[in-house]
């Protein structure tokens, strides 16, 4: 034990005295929360499109500006016929078309009913649905917003009849993130980014660089315990994982308004099982690497995995049974899942404590290899 | 009769199909300054390794410091000091922070370490240098301090790998110097080398060729039985037989 106190405080100054590390540390996070945010989001705004009016009615015009007066739609030309519109696709100036019949006007106060046509490139396919959904719902809004009027100048003994009409409107309300502010889904996901990143990438490198500095031979011709040398290289992660939380908390305050519901302290032994799981399988990756270089592969192909298949970018519940099996003994899964329920859920301690289970039982597995695979002896 | 305190039979080590040490047998005796020859591949850090405990032996059995080499590896590095070929300190740690390192890994306590530190770096006339980084140094001294340090925690025997490589001969006699106080203290010392003139500074050598031990005596015995004016003869006629190459 009183070994150990000796290798972390070398620990500790190497790290210090690294030109890159503590800079690393506090820069990382700042950019990472300031930019990423903003830029990753599965909100699709700003979708080009090219409205074909072969009605030149009131109606139609109200549908054309209602459409380049939304947030989504960039009102790109109003061709006169489909095929220029279409042309305007294929070269990529528009990702939409939206077509409206001469007899639009028509048909709205006649029959109350009418039709217009939507083409939409869906190479993009997120784009593509979200797109036709955006269009659908100005379509419906517009078409409510017509109801009323028209219904207005009915007769009176008609409009008592249209009253009677059984209209369903769905009314959906949103729990947990009220504004769909897909910023605050992604928050919680970034900090769990930011730990895998620094508190997986930095073991990994840290005993492969005493293998090419030659000092690893110094370590091990000493009686020094396997256990105490890699806890050594352990806590000093701890360390740096702790600070990466403050910051990345007291940022998503800061700029995003976003505060852990069910508490910072959770949030933050959740953190502690958590790193302690992808630095064991930093040191594991480092055990097994000669060389720097076959370090950095490994660990960046481990990281691509638990990050991929880890449901911050798409929901584990969605993938095929395989990708869920290995979700299942994923770290990030379990500690993005974890975070979200305590940022946006309002869980306490109690209710993520299955995770934080899973969370445990994935860091002994992993530093109890960490420890086996390091080898004294050649 | 003084006793053995490093006594190995038949040890051997094999990478692959390639046999980098092959059925070496000696001893060493407590006090002795045993110096360990041989040209660049002929096995002699490969078995040195095995010794320290941090090379598996392919074959073969032996004891270093009272402990067996097969089962007993970690008792054996509580009993010894290894200083590499490559010169192996943490260079961004300062002088005093290597020596407090290495004091505290092998159990000195913080107050042990802090008086040690004082004698040895007025002995070494590095009080100037105590808070300088170790990349910092020159090889010399890194090699001076590197010595110091195996040393530090009085082990019984001190393994050394090539100790002088790439210095000038002033600082090679200096380093001698310190090695004949570590003997004299009652350290034995076991010491690769590449020169000849340096074999001659040990109690008894032994020279590997190809991974075996082709001789093994005193140097004046070894120049007789080779009726050769030096050591660096000796070697020549030894090493002509030699089929590895560099």
């Amino acid at each position: 034990m009183k070994t150990l106190k000796f290798l972390i405080e070398k620990e500790f100054k190497q790290m210090f005295r690294n030109p890159l590390i503590p800079r690393l540390i506090v820069l990382f996070p700042t950019m990472v929360l300031l930019v990423f945010p903003w830029a990753v989001s599965f909100e699709i705004k700003n979708i080009r499109i090219d409205v074909v009016d072969h009605s030149k009615s009131t109606y139609s015009k109200r549908l054309t500006d209602k459409v380049s007066a939304s947030q989504y739609f960039i009102l790109h030309d109003t061709p006169p016929d489909y095929n220029t519109a279409m042309l305007n696709m294929e070269n990529d100036k528009t990702d939409m078309i939206l077509e409206i019949p001469s007899s639009f006007d028509v048909d709205l106060v006649k029959s109350r009913d009418s039709e217009v046509g939507v083409a939409v490139n869906s190479v993009n396919g997120t784009q593509g649905l979200l797109g036709s959904n955006y269009i659908m719902q100005i379509v419906n809004d517009l078409s409510s917003e017509l109801r009323g009027e028209l219904t207005q100048t009915l007769p009176p003994q008609l409009r008592a009849s249209m009253m009677h009409m059984p209209k369903i409107d769905i009314v959906p309300q949103y729990k947990f993130n009220p504004a769909l502010d897909y910023k605050n889904f992604m928050i919680p996901g970034f900090m769990v980014l930011l730990l895998t990143i620094l508190c997986g990438i930095l073991p990994a490198l840290n005993i492969v660089m005493e293998k090419e500095n030659g000092t690893i031979n110094q370590i091990n011709v000493t009686p020094v315990s396997k256990m105490n040398f890699i806890l050594a290289k352990l806590i000093p992660y701890w360390a740096v994982g702790l600070v990466v939380m403050i910051i990345s908390i007291t940022l998503s305050l800061l700029i995003y308004g976003l505060w852990p519901a069910g508490g910072v302290i959770a949030v933050l032994i959740s953190a502690i099982v958590f790193i302690l799981s992808v630095s064991g399988l930093g040191i594991i990756i480092s055990n097994y690497s000669e060389t720097m270089q076959q370090a950095s592969f490994l660990v960046m192909f481990f990281i691509l995995i638990l990050v991929l298949l880890g449901g911050m970018f798409t929901p584990v519940s969605s993938m095929p049974a395989w990708a869920q099996w290995i979700a299942a003994i994923n770290p990030f899964n379990y500690l993005t899942d974890t975070f979200r329920m305590l940022y946006l859920n309002g869980s306490t301690l109690a209710d993520v404590s299955g995770n934080l289970l899973a969370l445990g039982v994935i860091a002994v597995i992993l530093n109890g290899w960490a420890v086996f695979s390091y080898k004294k002896r050649g | 009769m003084s006793t053995r305190v490093i006594e190995v039979t038949d040890l051997t080590k094999k990478f692959g199909n390639f046999t980098a040490v092959d059925h070496i047998t000696f001893d060493v005796e407590e006090g002795e300054i045993f110096g360990f020859l041989g040209a660049n591949g002929a096995g002699k850090t490969t078995a040195m390794q095995m010794l320290c405990g941090i090379s598996m032996p392919t074959a073969g059995a032996g004891t270093v410091a009272g402990y067996d080499i097969i089962r007993e590896n970690e008792l054996i590095k509580r009993n010894i000091g290894y200083m590499s070929q490559k010169f192996s300190l943490y260079e961004d740690l300062r002088v005093w922070e290597n020596i407090r390192l290495f004091g505290g890994i092998y159990g000195l306590t913080d107050k042990v370490i802090a008086t040690k530190t004082d004698a040895l770096l007025e002995r070494l006339n590095f009080r100037e240098e105590r808070n300088t980084m170790v990349k910092y140094l020159p090889l010399g001294w890194k090699q001076k301090l590197a010595f110091s340090v195996a040393i530090f925690h009085e082990p019984k025997i001190v393994f050394l790998d090539e100790p002088t490589g790439g210095v000038d001969p002033a600082m090679r006699r200096q380093f001698w110097e310190m090695i004949y106080e570590a003997a004299d203290q009652g350290i034995t010392v076991f010491v690769t080398t590449h020169y000849m003139d340096e074999a001659e500074y040990c109690n008894r050598v032994s020279i590997m060729v190809d991974g075996r031990i082709d001789a093994l005596d005193t140097p004046a015995e070894l120049r007789r039985q080779f009726n050769a004016d030096s050591m660096d003869e000796v070697f020549r006629q030894l090493a002509r037989k030699a089929k590895r190459g560099d």
